[in-house]
């Protein structure tokens, strides 16, 4: 079954065209990767997924909602979540705070009922810190919990953006890099995390650059070169396609 | 004894403040009077520039706006002025919403500068008498004393247990609020907004209630104002006023509730002691500012971490 649905998305920046008529399907449970070289609209697809950017044509469809027009914060409570590639934590919240921002669309209780305190309002802060915790010890922080996010490790700040994502209770969730500045060791453990998260039945879509990460763990790999769309299939498909090959490595004009 | 430090520093300011009528005369009572009504502005500014981080420099046309509607009802209708004091606030409430939707999109100093043009239109409206109500330059007076059951308000002692009872209830709201989804959804903004846009914060609309719930209080404030003045002009609204507000907060500590309050009483109390200096005091104002802002920028007393019961969770209980 596809969960998400790109349909001939384009988007211009001025002059230049970030992306170019890409259509591709996410299916449901799956960990989808997006790849290609600097500069090819990756990550731009990502903002225009996530409503940052809107689109200049083409229809994003996710799980039977047509995202067009619709603001940030209403796609993540439709239950898409995302982390960002240049970590964009609340660098002077508690750990634990961070983490409680993404339950914030799953809650209710109001201004008044949070100035009285009302039993309903209590309960469901309880219920939200209980979401926190569990989130936490999934990505393995919760020792961490009250450290100011600031103070974390920068693999651990990438894994407190993930549990952050998690939080909110995705269907779908979109990962930019998220084994950017990670040792061997952690990008190992990250590797296993995303794999749990696809057995909690989450579908995951990410852009990588460690190609050993992406094809390990990508079930369908999308290609873009200069804002479209080159091709896409599994890793060895992926790996044997010769404009695949050219792109990332470049054509030797002698042999032309 | 160190767990139970924050709720006896409570207990002790509170016993302190209450047992003022009992030994100062009434002008220095008239002076904690003031104190406590800038900490309940101060205190409403800190939604907007504490816990939101939005620069806003036009608080007191939010206070001018619930003085008037108290004023004005009061004087031309003669509806008793407590119960015109939600109204006040819905009044400040309500136009808050209108300038501040237009303008919630603009960051840093766009915003600063906008706001400061509103506590100007605001005070230059009022001057120039706009609808024939708001008296031109004098103002209006004659505005009625509160009454709580027959016992008409007057007296600065009186006013005293008035304005304090009305500073300890909101720090009481608020500090429920600092506990709840809502502060930490101001913090988040405070911190990264796209960050928090992406995370699932409506920023927009929570802005834009940091805004009315910040004027609804400095209306109510406005008519606590106007009873306890029973005259009000446009002068006592100025762009001043407004800067007074914001540096309470700043150097106090933005988003904290005892910053906000020690800060009201350093940038009003201060000066009403060292009155023999006055004419030294904008030259102290203006070097403390910048020593502050060099040694301790985020104010004297900074917001403590919030503390979460996350003893209480159990493995296997609810989650959201």
């Amino acid at each position: 079954m596809t969960l998400l649905s790109i349909q001939n998305l384009t988007k211009k920046f001025g002059g230049l065209m970030a992306v170019n008529d890409v259509s591709f399907d996410v299916d449901q449970g799956k960990i989808v990767g997006l790849i290609g070289p600097n500069g090819a609209g990756k990550t731009t697809v990502f903002n225009l997924i996530t409503g940052n950017y809107v689109p200049d044509q083409g229809e994003i469809f996710f799980n039977g909602h047509n995202l067009e027009g619709l603001k940030t914060h209403k796609i993540v409570s439709l239950g898409i979540a995302r982390t960002f590639q240049t970590i964009r934590l609340f660098k002077n919240l508690s750990v634990l705070e961070n983490v409680l921002a993404g339950c914030h669309c799953r809650m209710r209780s109001g201004i008044f009922s949070s100035m009285l305190r009302l039993s309903f309002q209590r309960k469901e802060e309880k219920m939200a810190l209980a979401r926190a915790l569990k989130e936490l010890e999934f990505v393995g922080l919760k020792e961490h919990m009250d450290l100011k996010s600031m103070n974390l490790s920068y693999g651990n700040q990438r894994l407190l953006e993930i549990a952050r994502a998690l939080a909110s209770n995705p269907k779908l969730i979109v990962l930019d890099e998220p084994a950017g500045g990670m040792n061997d060791f952690e990008t190992q453990q990250l590797v296993g995390l995303i794999q749990k998260m696809q057995d909690r039945g989450l579908t995951v879509l990410l852009i990588e650059h460690d190609m050993n990460l992406v094809m390990r763990i990508c079930e369908h790999i999308v290609v873009l070169e200069h804002g479209a769309l080159i091709a896409q299939g599994n890793a060895e498909q992926i790996t044997s396609d010769q404009r695949v090959i050219e792109a990332y490595l470049g054509i030797d004009e002698d042999e032309e | 004894m160190l767990k139970y430090k924050n709720p006896l520093m409570v207990l002790v300011f509170s016993a302190a403040i209450f047992s003022c009528p009992f030994f100062l005369n009434a002008y220095w009572i008239d002076v904690i009077n003031n104190i406590g009504l800038y900490a309940i502005l101060a205190l409403s500014l800190n939604f907007i520039v504490g816990y939101t981080g939005l620069f806003h420099m036009g608080h007191a046309a939010f206070f001018a706006v619930g003085a008037y509607t108290a004023a004005v009802l009061n004087t031309s209708y003669s509806i008793p002025i407590l119960l015109l004091l939600p109204v006040s606030g819905a009044a400040a409430a309500l136009f808050a919403y209108l300038v501040a939707r237009p303008i919630i999109h603009l960051r840093g100093d766009y915003l600063l500068i906008v706001t400061i043009a509103i506590v100007e239109v605001v005070r230059i409206a009022l001057v120039n008498n706009v609808f024939g109500l708001t008296g031109g330059s004098n103002g209006i007076f004659g505005i009625s004393r509160p009454e709580f059951f027959g016992l008409t308000i007057r007296r600065p002692h009186e006013f005293f247990y008035y304005i304090w009872s009305f500073l300890a209830i909101s720090v009481f709201l608020f500090y429920m609020l600092e506990r709840s989804r809502f502060v930490r959804a101001l913090n988040y903004i405070k911190n990264d907004e796209v960050a928090a846009e992406g995370s699932g914060v409506d920023v927009a609309y929570y802005k834009l209630i940091a805004f009315v719930l910040g004027a609804f209080w400095a209306g109510m404030v406005g008519n606590i104002y106007a009873s306890k003045m029973t005259l009000i002009s446009p002068e006592s609204f100025n762009f001043w006023e407004s800067v007074i507000l914001f540096v309470i907060v700043i150097l106090g500590g933005s988003g904290s509730i005892r910053g906000v309050i020690l800060g009201a009483f350093l940038i009003v109390g201060l000066p009403e002691i060292f009155r023999q200096f006055a004419g030294a005091r904008m030259l102290v104002f203006g070097a403390a500012m910048v020593a502050m802002m060099v040694f301790r920028p985020q104010g004297f007393l900074p917001p403590l971490p919030r503390k979460y019961a996350t003893h209480k969770i159990k493995p296997g209980d609810e989650t959201l």
